[in-house]
């Protein structure tokens, strides 16, 4: 059959480009195979040329992009793995099948370089759930999804980050990253390196479900989605614990494995030409040893299914050799078969039955032709600035109430008490006790965790709102007392062939770039994930970076939570408050009021170094005992936060934070960034020390009371009791979800 | 003494409660493979079943590990009196094979919860609870879908009578109010024990409060749980 009626995700140009390449019609097995590889989602093809501008290398850094994970040095021999996966379009379809296998996914590739997964993190992205019953039926089946997968295989979630915006009404973001944790000698990858050697397939069979996976992943979604649910995966988390432990227990005791690789999108056929491109080798595989769960596959669907729960292994060939894997792998129950071997001619050879049924270069299946998508400004934005209506103003403690219950800021607490977050004994700050999670490493330090992003910041200023994301995630793993050591990052938008959204795909990859170029932190791994949008009505997603960074903290005594801790503390506002609303929770909550507001935040990586410097240094030397960033909601969504937290009111005088705002809304509530909120006994030795750091601050007044009472020098604007912020606080998303 | 805690495919507190064991001195804990006949030789002055998914909770939680060789095991040990603890999945299996009373069924509120609570201790004539006091208060964390214990009325009553409440939810001064019971268990009960009160089953996770460290609170009250084992109780010590 000619490549023209398989109704590939091929484009004509890119068809030429095989028939030429090889020099002849590849049969349908091959079409299909080179269709799943140069899927946007295995290929990167509209981005691999753009992520080298992100600075991947450091101290730290033992291994960068381009692997299964990226994999950070922690000291004393121990390295912690990163990355991170998405699975936005099978979520939208099968919410909770979607969420359950994306967390499957990226678990596979933090045990894939042999390290033990020792937290999850999520980042989801609704619409509007006050709104609309289909995007609270997504939350709740994706909570449930990821809950029922983490909770079984015994991988705390400990992070996370919600936002909700109608743009994903229909198409729904979930983000799961994977931190891992492993000995750097122990570190394997995935690699044949040796010919002889052998592929051992492990794990669970091969079945029809999530056939072109990867290519239904790199198109927009349909009107009538639903009927692509055999493109999604089955969850079987069973079979992933009983993969898990035995290939630590494998690695624990040194068990011969040359070469190890996860079974994810574009399955067999990814999966078998990475280990040999990569090992410079080529594989001979026959695929009638393959285990299926239905009989009667064919060569094609077998190369292509992405059936969950499978690894790769390459062991030594030979008597003896893998005899202690096998071992080990019986042990435990995981089926295994040995499907091939690695040879020296750097080929992709499939049979059947022992008669050839493909025959490729494995460089011409893992190299796809790159795409250089035009791209260009949206010449003006869409919606005009519009002035603010000053005597429409809301009463300030209406707006703080307003924006504590909105669900972009109250307590997501009836989403983290359904995730295990303890197990592990690892999980020393848990959620929603401070800005990031911290987890305890066994050289006595403490890794910090914290994944963020903005998607209304990086839909008004495509740069500055990336670049911010990661600006933010930064501020996150500070507050707890931690210095940033590495991040990796998710790039989410629409169609790349409209040229502006390509055009915002591009500044949120060069504000990202950018910022962690200038702040010194390497990007150890990543993800793109394109056609986020719905055919029906044409409407991509908000473009949506996503920042995790990972921090270390040298000892427990460093370690700080957000809560107020003790009436009488003094209260420091760190950094500079701007007029600077577009894309601010407030303007969002008070569209008339506030107006369209056209500045919004802007950052500058070198002075937010700087601060996050002095933030640590505070830390260090014990002079505060609460600390916390200011992002969505402000200055005084993060004093109400503080005071919550710690069941202590406070007293404080926006008159004296540093701000170049001319109305007390735009101080209270601008999301400028290079701000943190901290408290500690002696004001005057914490503006001391931040003075001779050179960083704005000013000491805005005390911990205690019952009440948060702002004030404007004599004016009173506001005093609300803790117990009413903690109850719209608390209780916003449980009275709209159950 | 040592303590075997078995693992079953699907166990995933069994290296956590390893590790809190080590943690106590006089305890040297044995991760026991549920196919390992190393149980049936002997020499154990306890055995713990751990929490997780034993065999994916496939059934009804517990339901196929409580009939497995390894629990045929764990029976006659109880029957001669050896103390055997079972936490979270541990205690559904418990439940399951018969060696405890009563079934634990979805929590009302439908969810999975993992968050940290207050117990008070109800009955310090367990192995378990010997070390502690008789309504002292402990933090432990819970995370379990299906931890509402259930009892018919007379059951119930005869359990109570019989002393057989080993822990209840309770507020942090100690009150067993409505708001501090997380499942919607009857009585607010968070464990129980056998009859002659050498088997215990309980829902919180001792073994994630067993270092200061790890607990909000800063107390390591699930180790006093675990080294009860090792305190004289009733005048006999137990070797």
């Amino acid at each position: 059959m000619k490549a023209e009626q398989l109704g590939l995700g091929l484009t004509a140009q890119e068809i030429a480009t095989v028939r030429k390449s090889l020099g002849r019609e590849p049969n349908e097995t091959e079409w299909s195979i080179i269709d799943a590889e140069w899927s946007e989602h295995s290929s990167y093809k509209s981005s691999r040329g753009l992520l080298k501008l992100f600075p991947t290398t450091g101290k730290r850094v033992v291994l960068g992009p381009g692997y299964d994970a990226g994999v950070v040095d922690v000291g004393d021999g121990y390295v912690v793995t990163l990355h991170i996966e998405s699975h936005n379009h099978p979520s939208a379809v099968d919410p909770y099948g979607g969420a359950s296998t994306g967390i499957g996914g990226v678990l596979r590739d933090i045990l894939s370089v042999a390290s033990r997964p020792i937290a999850l993190v999520d980042i989801l992205r609704f619409g509007l759930i006050e709104k609309s019953g289909h995007s609270r039926w997504l939350l709740k089946n994706v909570v449930r999804g990821i809950a029922d997968y983490g909770n079984c295989v015994g991988v705390p979630t400990v992070a996370g980050e919600i936002e909700f915006d109608d743009s994903f009404e229909r198409n729904c973001l979930v983000d799961v990253a994977c931190v891992g944790l492993g000995r750097k000698d122990d570190l394997i990858l995935g690699e044949a390196k040796a010919p002889g050697d052998v592929l051992v397939l492990i794990g669970g069979s091969t079945g029809r479900d999530g056939i072109k996976g990867a290519t239904f992943a790199s198109k927009n979604l349909k009107e009538d989605a639903a009927s692509e649910r055999s493109s999604v995966q089955v969850p079987d988390p069973f079979m992933k614990k009983l993969l898990l432990d035995s290939l630590l227990e494998i690695v624990a005791k040194h068990g011969e494995v040359r070469g190890m690789k996860d079974l994810g999108g574009g399955g067999l056929s990814t999966a078998l030409s990475e280990v040999a491109s990569k090992g410079g080798t080529g594989v001979d595989v026959e695929l009638k040893r393959v285990r299926l769960r239905e009989d009667d596959m064919s060569p094609t669907e077998i190369m292509i299914s992405e059936s969950q729960e499978r690894m790769l292994l390459v062991l030594p060939s030979g008597p003896g050799g893998g005899k202690d894997v096998i071992s080990v792998l019986e042990k435990y129950g995981v089926p295994y078969s040995v499907i091939g071997k690695v040879t020296s001619s750097p080929r992709l050879v499939l049979r059947w039955d022992g008669k050839v049924v493909a025959d490729l270069p494995s460089s011409l299946v893992t190299d796809a032709p790159l795409i250089d998508w035009p791209y260009k400004k949206p010449s003006a934005s869409r919606v005009a600035p519009r002035s603010a209506l000053p005597e429409d103003e809301p009463r300030l403690k209406d707006a703080l109430l307003t924006l504590l219950s909105s669900p972009n800021i109250a307590s997501k607490r009836w989403v983290y008490q359904q995730y295990d977050h303890e197990v592990g004994l690892r999980t020393v700050v848990r959620p929603g006790q401070a800005d990031a999670a911290v987890m305890r490493l066994p050289n006595g330090r403490f890794l910090a965790i914290k994944g963020d992003g903005n998607s209304r910041q990086a839909s008004v200023d495509p740069y500055a709102g990336a670049a911010g994301c990661v600006a933010e995630a930064c501020r996150n793993v500070v507050a707890v007392g931690a210095e940033p050591i590495a991040l990796v990052d998710h790039l989410q938008s629409g169609d790349p062939s409209d040229p502006e959204v390509y055009w915002a795909f591009r500044e949120n990859l060069r504000g990202m770039a950018d910022y962690c170029k200038s702040f010194g932190l390497p990007v150890v791994g990543g993800k793109v994930s394109f056609y986020n949008e719905d055919s029906a009505t044409g409407r991509a997603i908000k473009p949506s970076p996503i920042a995790l960074v990972v921090g270390l903290a040298q000892e427990e005594s460093g370690l700080r939570t957000m809560a107020f801790k003790a009436a009488g503390d003094s209260i420091v506002v760190v950094g500079e408050t701007r007029p600077e609303m577009a894309g601010s929770e407030l303007s969002a909550r008070f569209p008339k009021s506030m107006g369209v507001p056209s500045r919004s935040p802007r950052v500058d990586a070198q002075q937010d170094l700087k601060t996050c410097r002095a933030i640590l240094k505070l830390i260090g030397k014990g002079l505060v005992d609460a600390v916390h960033d200011c992002s969505s909601g402000g200055l005084v969504v993060a004093l109400a936060e503080m005071a919550v937290s710690g069941s202590l009111g406070a007293k404080a005088d926006l008159a004296l934070a540093p701000s170049t705002c001319r109305r007390t809304l735009e101080t209270a509530f601008s999301e400028s960034h290079g701000r943190f909120v901290v408290s500690g006994g002696d004001g005057a030795a914490i503006a001391s020390s931040l003075r001779g750091a050179g960083v704005t601050h000013a000491v805005v007044g005390k911990v205690g009371g019952a009440s948060l009472s702002l004030t404007a020098r004599r004016s009173r604007l506001a005093s609300v009791p803790v117990s009413s912020m903690r109850a719209r606080w608390e209780r916003a998303i449980p009275e709209l979800m159950d | 003494m040592r303590v075997a805690v078995i693992r079953f495919p699907g166990s995933n507190c069994d290296l956590d409660m390893m590790a809190a064991l080590k943690t106590i001195k006089g305890i040297e804990p044995d991760l026991v493979w549920h196919e390992d006949a190393a149980l049936g030789r002997g020499g154990y002055g306890a055995v713990i079943l751990p929490g997780g998914f034993a065999f994916a909770d496939r059934l009804r939680a517990g339901a196929i590990a409580a009939n497995s060789p390894a629990m045929a095991g764990v029976k006659r040990l109880a029957d001669r009196g050896v103390p055997v603890l079972g936490v979270c999945n541990g205690f559904q299996i418990l439940v399951e094979s018969g060696l405890l009373p009563g079934a634990l069924l979805r929590n009302s509120t439908l969810k999975f919860v993992c968050k940290w609570t207050h117990v008070r201790v109800e009955n310090t004539r367990t192995p378990f609870t010997s070390g502690l006091s008789e309504g002292q208060v402990l933090s432990m964390p819970i995370a379990h879908g299906e931890g509402r214990f259930f009892l018919p009325h007379a059951e119930l009553a005869e359990l109570e009578k019989n002393g057989q409440v080993a822990f209840r939810y309770c507020d942090s001064s100690g009150r067993t109010t409505p708001g501090s019971n997380p499942t919607g268990t009857l009585h607010n009960i968070a464990g129980v024990c056998n009859k002659a009160g050498n088997v215990v089953g309980l829902m919180p996770h001792p073994e994630r409060a067993a270092e200061a460290l790890l607990s909000p609170l800063g107390h390591p009250d699930g180790a006093l749980v675990l080294s009860s084992l090792l305190v004289r109780s009733g005048g006999r010590r137990r070797a």
